[in-house]
């Protein structure tokens, strides 16, 4: 059974295209077929971090407008054969979308696709709510500041309230939180919300914490998931996620001083 | 109402007073009409005459007050006794009808006194809406029980008590028209006796909340002592004062 993963924040800025585009990858890396698609209309990001930007023929609107098929609508990715990419159109907005034709995109691509990644836009309007809308998991993204956190917050209500399986009074949809960002130097000094505070806050099952990194830049300006640079703390951080997802047993990294010893955070709420 | 009788000679104790209470028919008239009166009353005896053979009677005077009807006591009462009641009281009648039911010896109860209208004034202080009581009984026994995270954004309105055991985040609101529990933190704003419940409560496991309030007097974050921040905190109205009180009493 296909599975749709929403990747969300409320918040815009704080990973959500990386992550992403780091977790459609990671699955697929791991023998999953997936498709991973850009909710973001009128502002696509999602073919430029996967560097397929000049691939782009087709794109979601056009598939909601049956002006194009979803097969030629999907891009292939290059670097792994199991994952494709739907983009956004650029020059649409997000009164594109609509329902019932996103759940219809959404169910011919449950027929081929083991897992969807959908990538929402910032805000809370209505590409943001379709994106969650048909969701089974949602990675919840964070930065550790409060502003963050509150908009984080409000997309759980949300996606507790609103979303399909909400509305149906179907199990609810499962939710996971990833803080981006992380500097265990800046919580020290005070400086940034520890990752107690933000589940203290937000009570949610930590699916993993991704350092601040230089990798992230490098890997967006290359076109390359960050997930692929193996030798990168983001991308193993993102590698633990994808893992820990798909049911492995992993430490958490990342938490404490680099050169303090890693802490396992398992057994903690 | 019959006062015990101590038939016992010996006792110096010949009398005693005692409280007691009874439940009495209120006849509530809307009518001027002493023949309309009399014709209902008939019809009304007649589906139990066994009922209402020399019943009490309390008059309730207040709806035809509210027209601005005028009634002669007397010949209300004539009635009333040709119908086989016994009025043994009026309330709700202005000066002039009070007089008169006086004069009659029928003692004038205020509209508080009576066990019935008390009961009356009682829903009344719950819910001080025109809403149908009867509506506001059962809401009001009815609680909401909540067990998911209430999140920034999300709303809940309880007719009733709220009992929730998840943390109510910032920028959330939860209302009640009796009392809130949250047996976890509680940092949204929580309002408890909105339509009008002095006597709600607030219950909570950590305080951090944004605003509370009961019955419509509040307090926000900045006003809340350091004291009774992040602690275990019951919430309640006390001459028109929020007092917050530790939960556990320490003596």
């Amino acid at each position: 059974m296909a599975r749709i993963i929403v990747v969300t924040s409320g918040k815009g800025g704080v990973g959500k295209t990386t992550t992403s585009a780091a977790i459609a990858m990671g699955l697929a890396k791991k023998g999953h077929k997936t498709a991973v698609i850009d909710f973001d209309v009128g502002l696509r990001n999602l073919d430029l971090i996967m560097g397929c930007e000049r691939r782009v023929v087709y794109d979601f609107v056009n598939v909601i407008n049956g002006e194009a098929t979803l097969n030629q609508a999907l891009i292939r990715d290059k670097n792994c054969n199991l994952l494709y990419i739907l983009p956004a159109s650029q020059t649409r907005d997000k009164d594109a979308l609509s329902q019932e034709g996103v759940g219809k995109v959404l169910d011919e691509l449950k027929k081929d696709f083991k897992y969807i990644v959908c990538d929402s836009p910032a805000g809370i309007e209505k590409g943001a709510h379709l994106a969650m809308y048909f969701a089974d998991d949602a990675f919840v993204v964070t930065n550790p500041e409060v502003s963050s956190v509150r908009d984080s917050d409000r997309m759980l209500g949300i996606l507790a309230s609103k979303s399909r399986r909400a509305v149906d009074n179907e199990e609810p949809i499962k939710e996971y939180l990833l803080l981006t960002r992380y500097s265990p130097e800046r919580v020290k000094l005070g400086e940034m919300l520890s990752v107690d505070d933000v589940q203290d806050i937000l009570s949610l099952h930590l699916l993993g914490v991704i350092p601040e990194s230089k990798s992230v830049l490098n890997a967006s300006n290359s076109g390359t998931p960050v997930i692929l640079d193996e030798k990168s703390d983001a991308g193993q951080a993102y590698a633990d996620i994808v893992a820990r997802y798909l049911g492995e047993n992993r430490p958490h990294r990342f938490i404490d001083d680099k050169k303090g010893f890693f802490r396992n955070l398992f057994g903690s709420k | 109402m019959s006062i015990d009788s101590q038939k016992m000679p010996n006792s110096p104790l010949a009398l005693e007073f005692k409280s007691s209470t009874f439940s009495v028919p209120v006849l509530v008239l809307c009518s001027e009409d002493l023949v309309v009166i009399e014709q209902q009353l008939k019809e009304k005896i007649s589906l139990a005459p066994e009922f209402f053979r020399n019943s009490p009677l309390v008059l309730d005077m207040q709806e035809i007050n509210k027209h601005g009807y005028d009634i002669d006591i007397a010949a209300l009462t004539d009635i009333i006794h040709k119908a086989g009641l016994l009025p043994i009281g009026i309330r709700g009648g202005n000066i002039q009808q009070n007089k008169q039911a006086l004069e009659l010896l029928i003692p004038v109860y205020s509209i508080h006194s009576s066990s019935v209208s008390a009961e009356t004034q009682k829903q009344k202080t719950i819910t001080p809406t025109p809403e149908p009581t009867a509506d506001i009984d059962t809401d009001v026994t009815t609680s909401t029980l909540i067990t998911q995270p209430i999140r920034s954004g999300q709303r809940i309105y309880a007719t009733g008590d709220l009992v929730i055991l998840a943390q109510v985040s910032a920028g959330a609101e939860i209302m009640s028209e009796g009392n809130i529990h949250v047996y976890n933190t509680l940092r949204g704003r929580a309002l408890a006796g909105v339509q009008g419940n002095t006597e709600a409560r607030i219950f909570c496991f950590d305080l951090q909340a944004e605003l509370i309030s009961i019955a419509g007097n509040y307090k926000v974050s900045e006003d809340l002592d350091e004291t009774v921040r992040n602690k275990p905190v019951q919430i309640y109205l006390q001459d028109q004062a929020l007092i917050i009180k530790d939960i556990v009493q320490h003596h």
